[in-house]
């Protein structure tokens, strides 16, 4: 062996590294196999946490396209019906800074479903086309209605009714959904706080 | 016997520390330091490659160049050793976590360009380190740069808050305090 590697050293050598490149080239290939990530998990992430309204408000046509652009570098702030609170959630989840939501795209508003008057629905179909969670229930020339357990408030389907049949109406809070107010910010609720903020304005 | 190993870990994390005290590894020290998350991120992925790292380039050297009296391939066959184990680090992170592989972005591919991982894996040799000592070696090279990248972020993090003058902000007092920090460690010296 010695004999063999002194005669032709060059040949020992480029061996010696085959030898060593081959099996780590091997391990390499099965753990590629072994380690495949399937899709673009982060906006999977990202999608889990938007309101999945696909109202079309942050200018995407729906929930997921914007997330796939928030995972290539998109603002966060566009989502009016998620609000702060998935504003703050997206902010934690990507480790950027919190902004606050944008106003062009829209006021962060109670929670709201559709409602249809009936007396007034000509049965054209038009909101049927609109929502884009198939939430209204009816047929041409047929009575509309709205599901409330699948209506996400996004408010598409207002604009397309002729006869203007569609109210938005509040959620009433349930047993289940009720949760205090929040508290008033500190400025306004000390006052000698409020009053330092005042005198400095002024 | 414990403690050897105890002097050679507080030897390779305090009183020869790989960042601090012989200015190897700081590409991602600059680099990663912004945010104390990802530079923790890094400091675990640093880690895991430096102890694999240097003991697979010692098995390496040991039971394949000197039985074939190929010694000075050493340096080529260890950033073979130090590629392939960063290639898989990278898989797995990407795996495991995919943000903290797209936070990472570029700095975790650099690891194998990281001079603290070939300098263990090459000082190992010279020292002519057992298995074991080299084991320990490269963790406790791997424990004092995630040591120093985690203090530095965190000061990094209140730099960016802090009143520093205008022509200082960012990577200049960030160098300046780098250079306090590694007179500091000079403290250490003779300590083992």
């Amino acid at each position: 062996m010695i004999e063999l590697i002194s005669n032709h050293p060059f040949a020992a050598a480029i061996s010696a590294l085959l030898l060593l490149g081959l099996p780590f080239g091997a391990l390499l290939g099965f753990a590629a196999v072994k380690f495949k990530t399937q899709g673009d998990p982060i906006a999977d992430q990202i999608e889990e946490l938007l309101p999945q309204t696909q109202c079309g408000q942050c200018s995407y046509p729906g929930c997921r396209p914007y997330a796939e652009a928030i995972a290539n570098g998109e603002a966060i702030n566009k989502c009016p019906p998620g609000g702060e609170s998935t504003i703050n959630a997206l902010a934690d989840l990507l480790g950027v800074e919190a902004t606050p939501l944008d106003a062009e795209h829209g006021e962060e508003n109670i929670k709201k479903v559709a409602f249809i008057r009936e007396a007034e629905c000509i049965g054209c179909t038009k909101c049927i086309q609109a929502c884009p969670v198939d939430a209204i229930l009816g047929a041409a020339k047929q009575m509309h209605t709205v599901i409330v357990s699948e209506c996400t408030g996004c408010d598409l389907c207002v604009e397309p009714c002729p006869v203007d049949c569609i109210d938005m109406l509040p959620i009433q809070p349930t047993l289940q959904t009720w949760s205090w107010d929040l508290p008033v910010p500190a400025e306004q609720l000390i006052a000698s706080d409020s009053r330092d903020v005042m005198g400095a304005e002024a | 016997m414990l403690a050897d190993y105890s002097l050679l870990l507080i030897g390779a994390i305090l009183v020869n520390n790989f960042v601090l005290v012989q200015f190897l590894g700081l590409c991602p020290f600059m680099g990663v330091s912004n945010k104390l998350e990802t530079a923790i991120g890094m400091s675990s992925a640093t880690t895991f490659v430096l102890t694999l790292a240097s003991i697979v380039s010692w098995m390496t050297y040991e039971w394949l160049l000197l039985p074939l009296g190929l010694e000075y391939l050493k340096t080529i066959s260890f950033i073979l050793v130090i590629a392939v184990v960063v290639q898989f680090t990278e898989m797995v992170v990407r795996k495991s976590s995919p943000m903290l592989y797209k936070v990472l972005g570029v700095f975790l591919p650099l690891i194998t360009t990281n001079c603290a991982v070939l300098g263990v894996a090459l000082l190992n040799i010279n020292k002519q380190h057992s298995f074991l000592e080299s084991a320990f070696y490269g963790f406790g090279a791997a424990l004092g740069f995630s040591l120093v990248l985690v203090l530095f972020a965190a000061m990094r993090e209140r730099l960016n808050v802090a009143d520093v003058p205008v022509p200082f902000k960012g990577a200049a007092i960030g160098m300046i305090t780098a250079g306090l920090m590694s007179l500091a460690f000079m403290g250490f010296a003779g300590l083992v």
